[in-house]
C-alpha cells in the first residue's frame, strides 16, 4: 500500500501566475521604510538606528511607535535644520558631532544603522561614506552601516529589505564544504525557537537566522548557503544573498499548515532528508495547526476580502485565506509584486482575483465601495473611515508587528480576521 | 541636526492639516513623498474622526525626481478638485518637496481653478506645527474674508463672537468650544462664527461680521486675530478661561468688550465646584504638593496658576516647548520664582524633572513616558496626546466644568485624601503596604522597596543608565547613606520618600557630610519642616 502523502499544494490552476495586474500610479496610503525601525529595534537587541532626516521622519516614527515604545527607544532622529542645507561639509560634520553624542549617551550600542530618508536622499548625503568614516572612529566598539528607508525608495516593509541587504554585505564569508540553511527575515523570537526546533528535529542544519538576535551573531554567508526568505518583501535581501553565492530554496511563505508544510518541505529536500521521516515529524504541528483554524474557517468560509496594498504580505496571505479558510479574495493589492519570489502563491489564488501593484487610494476605495467585500485590510489611516462606512476593517499593521508565521501561529492568523467579524456580530449599538 | 528622540510638535505640514481637516469645505494638496501620508491616521487613529483628512498627498518617488514631480502636482491637484469640488483649495510643500523646489505655489495659480487657491509657504527645515497652523489659519483669513463685513446695528440684538483657534487634534478642542459656546449664552452672547472647528470658506468670510473676537488657542490664532483687529478694528478677549478665577475673569473680559453684565456669573453655588472641593477638609492633603508643569505655553501657564492658586499646589517647574510664547512663558515662571524652561529638547526636560523629583508631572505623552518610568504621578494637560486623550465622555479644559474637569484629572493621579493618612499609620498591614502600591494604581503596581520619588534602586538605576547621569548627581550616591538610615527611609511613605531622599541628600551636601546616619536624616527633616 502506498503511504498517504498528502499533496503538497492543494490543486492549482487556474490560479493567477499570468492573470493581468492592475498597476496604478496614484496617491499612496503606505508607510514609508523607516517604520520597519520599529520591530528591527526590538529584534537586534544591541543595534540602534538613527534616521537622517526631517522633523517629519521623526514625528511620522513616534506617531508609528507611540502606542508601543514607553522606555526610550532604540532609535532616534537627527532632525535637518536650515543651517544644514546651507553646505554639505557641515552637514557631515554635524552628523559626527550626532553620532558622538549618541554613543557617548549609549554606549552599549554595538551596531548603529545611519538610515536615509527622503531629505537626506534628495540632498544627496552620503551616509555610505558617513557610515564608513564613522566606522573607523568608532572601530572596535560600534560597527556602523546604513541603508535607506526613505518614503522615495521604499514602502513601509522594504525598509527591512534595505536593512538586512546591508547586513548581508556585511556577513563573514563562509568557506565550509557543508552546506547550512538560513532564515532570512526578522521573525519574532517565539517563532524562530520553533523553527529552529522544528529543523532540529528533521535534522535540517546547521540553521543560522538574518537578522540574529545581537549584533555580534550574524551569520556567514557562502556558497553553501540555502536560504529561505521567511518573509516575501525581501527581494533586495535575496539578491545580495546571491551575489554572494547563496542559493534561494523557492517555496509558499509559511503562513498557515500548507504554507508552513510547503516551505519546511524546502529546506528539507534541499537537505536530503528522508520524505517519510519529514511527514511523520511535521504532522503533530501540521494537524494542531489544521485544528487551530477550524473554528474560525466556520465564520470565515464564503466571506469575501480585500487587501490595500500595504505589506506585501497580502498576496501569501490572500493565499492563505483562500486555501485554507475559504474566503473570497476581492481584490489584492500590493505595493510592490515580486512575481518570481511569489510564483506558487499566485498559482494558487482563485483566477478571478483581481491582483493590484502600487496605488491610487481614490480610486481604490471606489472599487472597495461598489463591491463592499466582508473585510478589507487596510492601513491605520483608512479603517475607522470605512468603519464608519459600515465597511468592517482589519488594520494590516497587526500582520506585520504579530506572530503569525508557523504551525503554531496559524490559529492566531486566522482569528485576526475573524475578530472584526465576531465584533460587528456582537455589537449591539 | 538635532538628536531627537521624540518631538514636541510635528512639521508645519502638520499643522497645516489640522486646519484643513477642522474645517468644511476645504481641500489641502500636498506635494510630499509617500511616507508623509502617515499623517492622515493622526486624525482618524489618534482622534479617532470618522472621515480622512482632505488631503491629497502628490505621494512622488525617487523614479519621478528630475521630470515628473511638476507634473505629477498638477494632475493631483486637477483630479482633487474634480473629486471634491472645495470652496477652497490649500496647497503645499513637505519638507522633501520643498527640497526639490517645484513651486507648488506658481503652478497651482497657472491652472486657474475655480475656487481660491491659498499657497502655503511652510520652511519645514525651521518651523514646526503650531506656526503652520497659525500660518494656514491666517492666510485663509486673509484670503477669504469679506473685507467689508461689518456687523450689524446693535439695535437691541445680542452681541456676536467669533471664537477663534480650535483646530482638529486639538487638546479637548471641541468640548471647549461647547463649553465656551454655553458659558456665552448665559453671558447674553452669540456665537456669530467658530474658526477654523466646523467653518467653511464661506463662513470665514463673514468674520468680519461679529462684534468682536475670543482667541481660545492664542498659539493657532494669535497671528489671525491681529490682522482682524487691524483690518476690522475688531476688539479680541485674550484671557484664556482654563480655571476657575480665569473664567471668572474670561467673564468679566466678555462682559466689557461686550456691554453686557456678566457680574453675577459663576458667584452662584453650583457653577463650579472647584472652589469647595478644594477647600474642602479631604483636600488638606494636597497642600504644597510639588508640581512640575511642561506643555504649549497656553495650557503650561493656565496649569500654574489653577495649580498653585486653586489646587494649593507648590509649582517647581514650568515650561514650554514654543518658543514663539517664550516671553509669556518667561513671565508666568516669575510669578512662581521658577526657572523657566522653553525648550523643545526632550532629554533636558527629562533631565530637569529628574533633578527636580516633583510629586506630581502635569505636561503632555512625552512627560507621561518620563513620569511613568519615574514612577511620578501625572497628568496630561496638552498636546501632544495619545489616543486616550481623546475620550468618550465629555471633558472640556475651560470655563467651570473645564475647571471641575481639572479637579477631577489632576487630584485622580495622586494618593485620594484619608488613603495617604492611613499609608502612614496602618503601614505594616498589607493592604497598605508600599508592596501592595496605592488603590489608584491599580492596586497591582509592586513598588520597589527604597529609592526616589516612588522609584527605587531597580528603576532609578535603569533610568540612570539610559538616560547617563542626572543633572545633579546626589553628594555622595547612594553609598553615603548608612544602613540605618536607608532602613529608616523605607519607614517613610513612599509618596513622600522622594522628597525626603533628595532633602537629606541636599542637607548632607550643605553641611559637608559624607555620610547620611540616622540623625542626618531627621536633622534634615528638621530643616527642611515648615
Amino acid at each position: 500500500m502506498t503511504p498517504a502523502v498528502p499533496a503538497l499544494l492543494p490543486l492549482p490552476l487556474p490560479g493567477c501566475e499570468s492573470a493581468p495586474v492592475l498597476r496604478e500610479r496614484g496617491q499612496r496610503e503606505v508607510f514609508c521604510g523607516l517604520t520597519g525601525i520599529i520591530w528591527l529595534h526590538r529584534k537586534i537587541q544591541d543595534a540602534f538606528f538613527l534616521v537622517v532626516g526631517s522633523r517629519t521622519c521623526a514625528h511620522l516614527l513616534q506617531s508609528a511607535a507611540g502606542v508601543m515604545v514607553f522606555a526610550e527607544p532604540r532609535f532616534a532622529t537627527a532632525i535637518i535644520e536650515e543651517r544644514d542645507l546651507a553646505g554639505m561639509a557641515d552637514c557631515n560634520e554635524e552628523l559626527d558631532r550626532v553620532v558622538d553624542r549618541l554613543l557617548a549617551r549609549r554606549p552599549e550600542i554595538k551596531l548603529l544603522f545611519l538610515v536615509g530618508s527622503c531629505p537626506s536622499e534628495v540632498i544627496k548625503l552620503e551616509l555610505s561614506r558617513a557610515a564608513a568614516r564613522l566606522s573607523v572612529k568608532h572601530a572596535g566598539i560600534t560597527k556602523i552601516l546604513n541603508y535607506s528607508g526613505s518614503g522615495i525608495e521604499t514602502t513601509f516593509t522594504e525598509g527591512e529589505d534595505a536593512c538586512l541587504a546591508a547586513l548581508v554585505a556585511d556577513l563573514d564569508s563562509d568557506t565550509r564544504a557543508a552546506p547550512s540553511l538560513m532564515i532570512v527575515g526578522a521573525l519574532p523570537d517565539v517563532v524562530e525557537d520553533q523553527f529552529l526546533r522544528l529543523f532540529a528535529e528533521l535534522g535540517v542544519g546547521p540553521v543560522h537566522c538574518l537578522p540574529a538576535r545581537h549584533a555580534g551573531d550574524m551569520p556567514p554567508v557562502g556558497p553553501n548557503t540555502r536560504f529561505l526568505l521567511a518573509q516575501p518583501f525581501l527581494g533586495e535581501t535575496a539578491r545580495a544573498l546571491e551575489d554572494r553565492g547563496a542559493t534561494r530554496l523557492d517555496a509558499l511563505f509559511p503562513f498557515g499548515a500548507e504554507g508552513t508544510t510547503h516551505w519546511l518541505h524546502a529546506a528539507a529536500q534541499a537537505f536530503g532528508i528522508d520524505e517519510l521521516h519529514f511527514r511523520g515529524t511535521i504532522a503533530p504541528a501540521r494537524e494542531r495547526a489544521k485544528r487551530a483554524i477550524a473554528h474560525s474557517r466556520e465564520r470565515l468560509a464564503g466571506k469575501r476580502i480585500t487587501f490595500l496594498p500595504d505589506s506585501q504580505l497580502e498576496i501569501p496571505l490572500a493565499r492563505f485565506l483562500a486555501t485554507e479558510l475559504g474566503m473570497q479574495p476581492v481584490e489584492v493589492g500590493t505595493p510592490y509584486l515580486h512575481r518570481r519570489h511569489l510564483a506558487h502563491e499566485l498559482a494558487l489564488l482563485p483566477a478571478d482575483t483581481l491582483i493590484s501593484e502600487g496605488q491610487d487610494v481614490d480610486r481604490q476605495l471606489d472599487r472597495v465601495r461598489a463591491t463592499r467585500p466582508d473585510l478589507t485590510v487596510c492601513g491605520l489611516g483608512l479603517a475607522n473611515p470605512l468603519e464608519a462606512e459600515g465597511l468592517t476593517t482589519k488594520w494590516a499593521i497587526e500582520l506585520v508587528f504579530s506572530p503569525i508565521h508557523g504551525f503554531d501561529q496559524a490559529g492566531d492568523l486566522a482569528e485576526l480576521f475573524a475578530r472584526p467579524l465576531r465584533r460587528r456580530d456582537v455589537l449591539r449599538v | 541636526m538635532q538628536l531627537t528622540v521624540w518631538t514636541y510638535e510635528g512639521p508645519p505640514h502638520v499643522g497645516a492639516m489640522r486646519i484643513a481637516t477642522a474645517m468644511e469645505g476645504v481641500h489641502y494638496v500636498l506635494h510630499a513623498p509617500q511616507g508623509d501620508t502617515y499623517a492622515d491616521l493622526l486624525f482618524t487613529m489618534i482622534e479617532r474622526r470618522s472621515k480622512r483628512p482632505p488631503v491629497t498627498f502628490t505621494t512622488f518617488q525617487a523614479r519621478d525626481l528630475g521630470k515628473d514631480t511638476a507634473a505629477l502636482f498638477q494632475t493631483a491637484t486637477r483630479d482633487a478638485y474634480a473629486r471634491f469640488e472645495p470652496q477652497a483649495m490649500l496647497v503645499g510643500a513637505s519638507c522633501t518637496a520643498e527640497l526639490i523646489q517645484d513651486d507648488p505655489a506658481g503652478m497651482a495659480q497657472a491652472m486657474g481653478l475655480p475656487c481660491p487657491v491659498v499657497a502655503l509657504e511652510l520652511p519645514s527645515y525651521q518651523r514646526k506645527e503650531n506656526w503652520g497652523a497659525a500660518e494656514t489659519f491666517y492666510q485663509l483669513v486673509r484670503t477669504l474674508a469679506d473685507k467689508t463685513a461689518r456687523p450689524a446695528p446693535r439695535d437691541g440684538r445680542r452681541p456676536r463672537a467669533n471664537l477663534l483657534g480650535p483646530t482638529a487634534l486639538g487638546f479637548r478642542h471641541r468640548d471647549d468650544v461647547i463649553e465656551i459656546t454655553r458659558l456665552l449664552d448665559t453671558l447674553g452672547v452669540d456665537v456669530h462664527l467658530v474658526a477654523p472647528l466646523g467653518a467653511s470658506p464661506a463662513d470665514l468670510a463673514t468674520i468680519g461680521a461679529a462684534d468682536f473676537n475670543i482667541l481660545l488657542y492664542p498659539e493657532i490664532g494669535d497671528t489671525a486675530v491681529r490682522w482682524l483687529e487691524r483690518t476690522f478694528g475688531q476688539a479680541t478677549v485674550r484671557t484664556v478661561p482654563i480655571g476657575y478665577a480665569a473664567t471668572r475673569a474670561f467673564v468679566a473680559e466678555v462682559a466689557a468688550v461686550a456691554g453686557t453684565d456678566g457680574a453675577g456669573i459663576g458667584t452662584t453655588p453650583g457653577t463650579s465646584n472647584l472652589p469647595w472641593w478644594s477647600r474642602s477638609v479631604d483636600s488638606t492633603y494636597l497642600t504644597g504638593k510639588r508640581v512640575f508643569i511642561f506643555g504649549d505655553a497656553t495650557h503650561a501657564i493656565a496649569a500654574a496658576r489653577v495649580a498653585r492658586d486653586e489646587l494649593g499646589f507648590e509649582v517647581v517647574g514650568l515650561g514650554c516647548y514654543n518658543r514663539e510664547f517664550a516671553r509669556d512663558l518667561r513671565t508666568a515662571a516669575a510669578l512662581y520664582g521658577v526657572e523657566p524652561l522653553v525648550t523643545d529638547d526632550y532629554l533636558v526636560v527629562e533631565e530637569a524633572i529628574q533633578a527636580l523629583q516633583p510629586e506630581l508631572v502635569l505636561g503632555t505623552q512625552m512627560e507621561r513616558h518620563i513620569a511613568k518610568r519615574l514612577r511620578i504621578p501625572c497628568a496630561v494637560i496638552s498636546a501632544p496626546v495619545h489616543v486616550q486623550d481623546f475620550p468618550a465622555r465629555y471633558s472640556p479644559q475651560m470655563g467651570f466644568e473645564g475647571a471641575n474637569v481639572l479637579f477631577d484629572t489632576w487630584v485622580h493621579p495622586l494618593v485620594m485624601g484619608l488613603e495617604e493618612h492611613l499609608l502612614t499609620m496602618f503601614r505594616d498591614d498589607f493592604e497598605f503596604s508600599d508592596a501592595s502600591g496605592a488603590s489608584h494604581l491599580g492596586g497591582s503596581s509592586p513598588l520597589p522597596p527604597a529609592g526616589g520619588v516612588g522609584g527605587g534602586p531597580v528603576e532609578l538605576a535603569a533610568a540612570t543608565e539610559v538616560t547617563g547621569p542626572p543633572l545633579a548627581p546626589p553628594a555622595g550616591g547612594r553609598g553615603t547613606w548608612s544602613p540605618e538610615a536607608e532602613r529608616e527611609l523605607l519607614k517613610i511613605p513612599f509618596f513622600v520618600r522622594g522628597k525626603a531622599r533628595r532633602n537629606t541628600e541636599r542637607f548632607a551636601s550643605e553641611h559637608n557630610l559624607t555620610t547620611i546616619t540616622l540623625d542626618t536624616l531627621y536633622d534634615a527633616k528638621a530643616h527642611y519642616a515648615r
